[in-house]
């Protein structure tokens, strides 16, 4: 979006900025990004909590006894999310249904939106997934503490494995506990922001490749079409992860 | 694309802009008012509605095969009841129909066993008017034979003439 900005600076060749795309930047004027000023972030996070609301809330408003298709479409990602729970969790877990939904949704729609030409992909953002996975490992976490008091900490203890082992074996369980939120966030942020990048790439080459740019047109329909997937599937793994995690808070033992 | 990215990162100050930490109180700040506002249209209002039209859904669809069932059990009730009816009514045909062919039996047998009395009593009385017919010939016969027999002796030898005599001939040889 920003490469016309950066029009009279295209002297050597090839004027790809790929990461221009993920720049934070205020709504209105140019002054300092502060926590308050209204952003692109805003603006994009705010979009997706409307396709989201529009989606479950505006799609669902017939309450049809044989559903429209939009209100098919929420039954599905109510159903598919909920499903995942029970799987993983059994009925205990049903109770944070609404959190875990809330989690699929803004990720699912974030993604989604940041694939649309123009657009900031708020979860291309390691702050954004930072928080987000800092929020699933506190909450598991003292969620796992509040149910099961100190015996949490046999989720650490392999009591299946041999007496001398187990040491070994909680200090490497500790650590990946404590992997886990980074693996959690930079995941979905990396993934994303790859992706976006290649696109912007390829993007780049077709603005000075002239009529060679079929290639690269080509290779971005490919990319984009990959890229609707990653939008699915890291939704999907974040989400899926985050049920796990709260699994061990419900089951701890192993 | 190392010259590129060398000459990006020479421009752009801070590298990557996820990186920009002067950022991460915005990007944060904007991400929990979104996230709050996002679970509380999913938890208040999406959830519940959407698992409500999936229960009734549930609901009216058990309901409907249990209604379908219901309708079944009753089609067959129905037919028993039709059947049983059909059957009572053939046997009732059949009794009718057995006791209307005792009464023409009774009533033909009184029939003809008034006519057979009635040719009876004809034939008797025809009996008794041939019996009548036959005396009142035989007697006729006598008289004319008497006759033809008195004139035949006039006839023959007028001093002979003996009524007495001729009669007693006369039914000596109708006797004979």
């Amino acid at each position: 979006m920003s490469t016309e900005s950066t029009t009279e600076e295209a002297t050597s060749g090839f004027n790809i900025h790929p990461m221009d795309q993920f720049e934070v930047h205020p709504l209105f004027g140019d002054g300092a990004i502060h926590w308050y000023t209204p952003t692109n972030v805003t603006l994009w996070m705010g979009l997706a909590v409307l396709a989201a609301f529009l989606l479950l809330v505006v799609g669902s408003r017939g309450r049809a006894m044989v559903p429209s298709r939009s209100q098919s479409v929420a039954e599905m990602t109510y159903g598919f999310v909920r499903k995942m729970i029970e799987d993983i969790t059994g009925k205990e877990g049903l109770k944070y249904f609404p959190h875990i939904m809330t989690a699929f949704l803004f990720i699912l729609f974030a993604n989604l939106l940041g694939l649309l030409p123009y657009s900031f992909s708020t979860t291309s953002h390691i702050a954004v997934t930072g928080v987000l996975a800092a929020t699933v490992f506190i909450s598991v976490t003292v969620l796992g503490f509040v149910l099961n008091g100190p015996s949490f900490i046999k989720l650490f203890w392999v009591s299946s494995a041999p007496m001398a082992l187990r040491p070994v074996l909680f200090l490497i369980e500790l650590i990946s506990y404590f992997v886990r939120p980074v693996s959690h966030s930079i995941r979905l942020g990396g993934n994303l922001m790859a992706g976006h990048a290649v696109v912007k790439v390829f993007a780049g080459f077709a603005g000075a490749l002239g009529i060679g740019a079929v290639i690269p047109i080509t290779a971005i329909v490919a990319v984009y079409g990959l890229e609707l997937l990653v939008a699915f599937i890291q939704a999907y793994v974040f989400t899926i992860l985050t049920v796990v995690y709260l699994n061990d808070a419900l089951h701890p033992s192993h | 694309m190392a010259t590129q990215d060398a000459e990006h990162a020479a421009e752009a100050s801070v590298g990557m802009p996820q990186l920009d930490f002067s950022t991460f109180p915005n990007q944060i700040f904007w991400l929990v008012v979104s996230i709050v506002v996002l679970y509380f249209i999913v938890a208040k209002v999406a959830l519940p509605r959407i698992g409500s039209v999936i229960e009734d859904r549930h609901n009216a669809v058990a309901n409907d095969i249990e209604q379908a069932a219901d309708f079944k059990r009753k089609a067959e009730e129905a037919e028993a009841a039709y059947n049983a009816a059909l059957a009572e009514a053939r046997a009732q045909a059949m009794k009718i129909a057995g006791e209307a062919k005792a009464e023409i039996k009774a009533d033909v047998d009184a029939a003809i066993a008034k006519a057979d009395a009635e040719i009876a009593a004809k034939s008797a009385e025809s009996a008794v008017r041939i019996d009548e017919i036959r005396a009142s010939a035989l007697k006729s016969i006598e008289e004319v034979a008497g006759v033809a027999a008195t004139d035949i002796v006039a006839a023959i030898m007028p001093s002979a003439t003996d009524d007495k005599a001729l009669k007693a001939a006369i039914a000596a040889r109708l006797k004979g």
